[in-house]
């Protein structure tokens, strides 16, 4: 169980999702999980190891690692992910759902019929319509969420080079040294970034389920 | 020099995460609604989480774990003593015996079906369709089946249970220190020793604990909607059955 098994399950429910969802779903693949994947891991790979402190205190680097880095970056990034990707599930639990009520209304022996009942794509209107309202809806809500931790707990965007640092056991004040600051920093401009595209393309998804309800009730 | 053949690809089925969810999503075409919904949660909010998080947070729970000395192995000795297993291995084994007894609804299925292709074989009929419908049917959740699944329902609660009680004696408290002190042969005194990112593993611990008492939930409800569908089921039926007549009367008499 991993990221490809989540995809595999988000692309059976694409296929009721309008045509901002599927680009929404491939934005989210590729500029957020593969990145966080192939590239960030290996920058954030040796955060602790290569946190170095100027004292020779046993303990002093974990106590202060542990100050300034509650919940790593990587973690933050990959609980957003697994949540703003789930509400789309909801929308494949309602499908599930009407086409399970559509076949007891069936006569049984018209196989054909219960076949196409399975395969077909079901129009955006009705119950779906605020299914799908509620997931959006959802995974906006879960976006922000994280990208406002993300932004309290590292007082901003930026990582710094330096920290200072005088936690028991270590002595007095210490300088702490992050490794790779730029790297991370770039990364996480990148991934913030990426998040909000994704937003955005929620908030756009949401504008035209609304113009598209409106009209279908004119 | 000669060339090497191309390696053979591994015939055997590997054993991870992976293949597990192949087993276990294969039950879920006789599960309820309910049961389909535990089934979602425990592989994207526990599994997935495992696998993608909280694995690379206890990565280096042993070599981060520092102690105030030179001495050699004492380190290991305190690391062991207020270590004695690990949370990754814990929830590990958690997973694994939480989603085991739907293999039970799985063997019995199999056994019915097994069942009904013989009957069906002994009547004389040998239309291949049908034998092919009678594998591929979906069962109702009644008669003897009803009983192996509220059984298999009542093994996941007691087996989470369990678990969230063996979390508790081993780490009291849910919250992982900062600071442990230790006076372990060969110490030569007490140390302190210190663990690596105590702040994340309560953070994550926290969280598998708060998904762990929703999948309780969940399938509290489930047995719940299992009994509370068969009795108004009987009560419907309450004319030409025992069982219903007894329960409206022990109502009535209420």
């Amino acid at each position: 169980m991993s990221w490809p098994a989540l995809y595999a399950q988000l692309v059976g429910a694409n296929r009721h999702s309008t045509s901002l969802g599927k680009v929404w779903l491939s934005v989210l693949f590729i500029f957020r999980v593969m990145v966080l994947v192939v590239a960030a891991e290996s920058v954030w790979g040796d955060e602790q190891s290569d946190f170095t402190c100027n004292t020779l205190q046993p303990g002093c680097e974990n106590v202060c690692y542990d100050q300034f880095f509650p919940v790593s970056h990587i973690r933050l990034w990959s609980l957003q992910l697994v949540f703003v990707s789930t509400p789309t599930l909801l929308v494949s639990m309602y499908v599930a759902y009407r086409n399970h009520c559509d076949k007891r209304r069936l006569l049984q022996g018209q196989e054909e019929e219960l076949e196409t009942l399975k395969k077909r794509r079901l129009p955006i209107a009705g119950g779906l319509w605020w299914t799908y309202l509620c997931s959006l809806l959802f995974k906006m809500l879960f976006e922000g969420g994280f990208m406002y931790a993300l932004y309290v707990v590292y007082d901003g965007f930026q990582m710094p080079r330096l920290v200072r640092c005088d936690q028991w056991p270590c002595p007095n004040l210490v300088d702490c040294f992050i490794s790779r600051p730029t790297e991370k920093t770039i990364f996480t401009v990148f991934m913030a970034t990426a998040s909000s595209v994704c937003m955005v393309l929620n908030l756009a998804e949401l504008a035209y389920l609304f113009c598209s309800g409106w009209v279908c009730s004119k | 020099m000669p060339l090497t053949a191309p390696a053979e690809p591994d015939p055997e089925p590997k054993m991870n995460w992976a293949s597990f969810y192949a087993v276990i999503s294969g039950v879920n075409r006789h599960s309820t609604g309910i049961g389909r919904i535990w089934l979602s949660v425990l592989f994207i909010f526990r599994i997935l989480v495992l696998v993608v998080a909280a694995e690379t947070v206890w990565g280096d729970e042993k070599s981060g774990f520092t102690c105030n000395t030179q001495q050699p192995g004492c380190n290991s000795v305190c690391y062991d003593h207020f270590f004695p297993i690990s949370h990754i291995r814990l929830w590990a084994l958690q997973l694994i015996l939480v989603s085991t007894p739907a293999l039970l609804v799985a063997m019995h299925v199999a056994h019915r079906r097994h069942v009904d292709k013989r009957v069906y074989k002994l009547s004389g009929r040998t239309n291949p369709k049908d034998l092919e419908q009678i594998k591929t049917q979906k069962m109702k959740i009644t008669g003897a089946l009803w009983w192996t699944y509220v059984i298999s329902l009542l093994f996941r609660i007691v087996f989470e249970i369990i678990f969230m009680f063996l979390f508790y004696m081993i780490y009291p408290g849910y919250k992982m220190i900062r600071l442990v002190k230790c006076d372990s042969y060969p110490c030569p005194n007490t140390v302190d020793c210190f663990v690596s990112r105590p702040t994340e593993k309560t953070v994550f611990t926290v969280f598998m604990l708060a998904v762990s008492g929703v999948c309780i939930l969940l399938n509290i409800a489930e047995v719940v909607f299992l009994v509370g569908k068969t009795c108004g089921k009987h009560l419907h039926s309450a004319g030409d059955s025992t069982m219903g007549a007894w329960i409206q009367h022990k109502l009535r008499s209420y």
